[in-house]
């Protein structure tokens, strides 16, 4: 705190000066009293595991959500709560972590959306137009302004937003977690994007809990833990181990536990795996014990080939064996019964059936009973088995999964695809969207799956999670693969320039 | 192990309670309107008005119980009406045109609104057409076939033991109520336990996850409307028992009253939600009203606002609850 208070002395006014702000849920108190400056043209980086309050201090800013208690100056004035439209007006922007697009609209209409400009309620198409090109410009994304706004990539959609943060002309552009959904190269950009922004005087506060990124990027950094500040410290204060210990509250001794396994025979075995315009002959194969991780830039085929192989995407043509044998996949049921597993990245969209309970959710893919009807004790005794397995941390095993931290849903979706008896599993991005405590064990467990003799592979876009944890790394680049990396070859410019297909590193 | 069990009844007596709670609205609201009719009106209170209220909703709610489980789909089937009609007038012409007895000529009614059901299901399941969209063609087409061959006349002439279905009695008891509770019972058990009640709830929750979970959507899908259109005929044969003939013109407007029974008894239009037991809440309620209205001698036009009001009052109360359950962070 007081090195903190001492930079704010210093030369800059703050631009926006949370003043014992709060914010209290039934039951749950998640904000609490919460103090904050945010210097102009600084990066400041809140920190902390998920439930710590984070994204909530960053709904009472935007004024998504009014406080319980305190207030909030922005550049010295204290400002009265009057919804979104009004933080904006302040000019303070919000970039979404699902970015919040028309798909069907074209770049510009998303650009001024709700501000269009014109008169008696007529768009001046023409002045739209003509502004979009230059604040695309500023954000590095020369692109034709009349392009339906969903034909644009995950990074470059990012981009449209941090425009629209522009275009109402920003003075803290606020980022939850921007890099998520990433890849390495794209996270240069946007980083690239940031110096920029911060140049011209605009603060960017900027959520993260991927540590590496967080000393890449910040000036300050906020830790917050059970919804107080911990801390706020200049990055050049901090370590990594410092870091982690302020954010958990205690030692986290292995990020990525790897395993000592036995490698025994080839599990899975994809040949010539093939999809038009997505998936070029792509061939692999997982032994038992292995972890086998797929690297590449996002759009690079990583999750594509992953549900290929498990039968969630038609392919064109292509083989998958299965301890020797041929498999005919044509959908996930099939599989599923061959004994393959696949884990979402996209866990809410795509995993889970939030509306049912956590028993419901383990037991979806192989439901106990015969005869069409369900055996109600056998799935709860399941249920209860896999919780304590995988310590799901819940009092109950019939609650709604959507009452459960992000760490705990993953470990329901990962009990689901035990309970199907899976040999081969697929883990696409395990660890996006769950705490450094819950990352570690995600991690242990998928350990100690590989130890039992399951083949694994693991997606995943931030490289430390794959350099660690792998014994080999198979690089895919624009829908093929790059090439297969040994544990012994390991290097992140080795994975990342066969990533992008440059000699070097970029 | 004891610790475990102890735990989970304890929780399951916790849920179930929820669970009551959140029909509460429905179900307080029946009770209330219970309560005042009683007081009101000295007819209400007899044995024979309220078994004249299950026996009027009996074909409402047989249809709703269909309704609901499309609904927990994130469907809606539009069609029922219509359906009802068709498979009531060609029950009834199997048996006078076609010389067929009773009881088989009432299930080739309920095999009609079947046959009508899977092409809802396949159109939904397998050509990817909208649910809203399929059965709205549906209602269209039902209802034209029922015209063509009757011209748009009711047909009469059943033999007189088809009127127990929709008028007879079992000791005291109406038929038509004692198939109302055989219809929930096994509506009941489909959902709390069966694979096709689960995975109903599944795919309405979220449909991309079912599909990853390895379960046969089309296959499954396809037996929801099977069986929102069978009820729905079966709706049709005991809506013509009651009026002993078969009636082409029946059930316009039909469809609105089971979705509304249904989602006044909780079930959500999103998918994901919706109990049997809820929907008789709602079935009974629309009812209630619209006997006490008679009762007391209010202009019938008012009882459609007051349904109206019912009808969001119950769903905002039903969005207020589920966003207090989900708003901590």
């Amino acid at each position: 705190m007081s090195s903190a208070e001492a930079q704010t002395k210093g030369a800059k006014e703050p631009v926006i000066r949370l003043r014992n702000i709060s914010k209290e849920f039934p039951g749950v108190l998640a904000v609490d009293e919460v103090n904050l400056d945010i210097l102009p043209g600084e990066v400041h980086v809140v920190a902390g595991e998920n439930g710590a309050g984070k994204s909530t201090l960053m709904k009472l800013l935007s004024q998504v959500e009014r406080p319980s208690g305190g207030g909030i100056e922005i550049s010295g004035e204290e400002v009265a709560f009057h919804g979104p439209r009004y933080a904006q007006s302040l000019g303070v922007a919000m970039v979404y972590q699902e970015f919040a697009l028309a798909p069907d609209l074209s770049v510009a209409e998303n650009l001024y959306m709700g501000r269009e400009p014109g008169r008696f309620g007529f768009v001046s198409r023409g002045a739209e137009r003509v502004e979009a090109g230059t604040l695309l410009g500023r954000v590095g994304l020369p692109i034709d302004p009349d392009l339906p706004t969903g034909r644009l990539t995950v990074a470059e959609q990012q981009r449209l937003e941090i425009a629209k943060a522009l275009a109402i002309d920003a003075k803290v552009v606020i980022m939850d977690e921007p890099t998520a959904t990433l890849a390495e190269k794209e996270i240069q950009d946007l980083f690239g994007v940031i110096q920029d922004l911060t140049a011209n005087d605009i603060a960017i506060l900027y959520i993260s809990y991927r540590l590496d990124e967080i000393f890449r990027i910040a000036d300050r950094v906020t830790v917050m833990r059970d919804g107080r500040v911990v801390d706020t410290l200049p990055v050049s204060d901090l370590d990594e181990d410092e870091l982690v210990h302020l954010m958990v509250g205690r030692e986290v001794k292995n990020l990525y536990p790897k395993p000592e396994t036995v490698i025994g025979d080839v599990l899975l075995r994809a040949r010539d795996i093939a999809r038009a315009g997505v998936l070029e002959n792509c061939s692999f194969e997982v032994r038992s014990g292995e972890i086998l991780g797929f690297a590449g830039l996002v759009g690079a085929g990583r999750t594509e080939l992953a549900r290929a192989v498990f039968g969630a995407d038609p392919v064109d043509s292509g083989t998958i064996e299965l301890e020797g044998q041929d498999l005919r996949i044509r959908n996930p049921k099939d599989a599923i019964e061959a004994g393959i597993g696949y884990l979402t990245e996209d866990r809410n969209g795509q995993g889970l059936a939030l509306q049912l309970g956590i028993d419901q959710n383990i037991t979806l893919a192989n439901l106990p009973g015969r005869f069409g009807f369900i055996n109600l004790g056998a799935e709860r005794r399941t249920a209860a088995r896999l919780r304590d397995e995988l310590k799901i941390r819940t009092p109950s095993v019939r609650r709604s999964v959507q009452v459960l931290s992000g760490g705990n849903q993953q470990k329901v979706v990962v009990a689901k695809s035990l309970e199907t008896k899976a040999r081969v599993l697929f883990f696409d991005e395990p660890a996006r969207g769950i705490d450094v405590g819950a990352k570690a064990e995600m991690f242990g467990l998928i350990g100690d799956l590989a130890k039992e003799g399951r083949g694994i592979v693991l997606i995943s876009s931030y490289l430390p999670e794959l350099l660690n944890m792998c014994d080999r790394i198979l690089v895919m680049r624009e829908g093929g693969v790059a090439g297969v990396v040994s544990r012994e070859d390991f290097s992140e410019e080795r994975v990342i320039s066969l990533a992008t297909g440059t000699k070097e590193a970029a | 192990m004891t610790a475990t069990t102890e735990e989970q009844s304890r929780s399951t007596i916790r849920e179930r309670l929820s669970g009551v709670v959140s029909q509460l609205a429905a179900a307080g609201a029946l009770i209330v309107v219970f309560v005042f009719l009683s007081v009101a009106s000295p007819v209400f209170l007899s044995a024979d008005n309220l078994f004249n209220i299950g026996v009027q909703t009996s074909y409402t709610a047989v249809i709703a119980i269909g309704m609901t489980l499309v609904i927990i789909t994130a469907g809606i089937d539009l069609s029922v009406g219509s359906v009802a009609a068709l498979s009531g007038v060609v029950g009834v012409v199997l048996m006078t045109k076609a010389g067929i007895p009773v009881v088989p000529a009432i299930l080739g009614g309920v095999f009609v609104g079947g046959i009508c059901g899977l092409v809802n299901g396949l159109l939904v399941s397998v050509a990817g057409l909208n649910p809203f969209i399929a059965t709205l063609g549906m209602l269209s087409v039902a209802r034209g076939l029922v015209y063509i061959p009757t011209n748009a006349r009711a047909v009469f002439g059943a033999p007189d033991s088809f009127r127990l279905l929709g008028q007879g009695v079992i000791g005291s008891i109406p038929i038509p109520i004692i198939v109302v509770a055989v219809v929930a019972t096994i509506g009941y058990v489909v959902l709390s336990r069966t694979k096709l009640g689960r995975y109903a709830y599944a795919m309405g929750s979220n449909r991309e996850a079912a599909r990853l979970s390895g379960i046969p959507i089309k296959r499954y899908l396809t037996a929801v409307y099977v069986i929102s259109g069978a009820l729905a005929g079966f709706g049709g044969m005991i809506a013509s028992s009651q009026v002993d003939s078969g009636q082409p013109n029946f059930g316009m407007g039909l469809e609105l009253d089971a979705i509304a029974a249904a989602v006044i008894g909780g079930a959500s239009l999103f998918g994901g939600q919706g109990t049997v037991v809820g929907t008789l809440i709602g079935a009974f309620l629309i009812a209630l009203i619209r006997n006490g209205s008679v009762l007391l001698d209010v202009n019938i036009y008012y009882q459609q606002v007051i349904i109206g009001v019912v009808i969001w009052v119950a769903v905002l109360w039903d969005q207020y609850r589920r966003r207090r359950l989900t708003a901590a962070d």
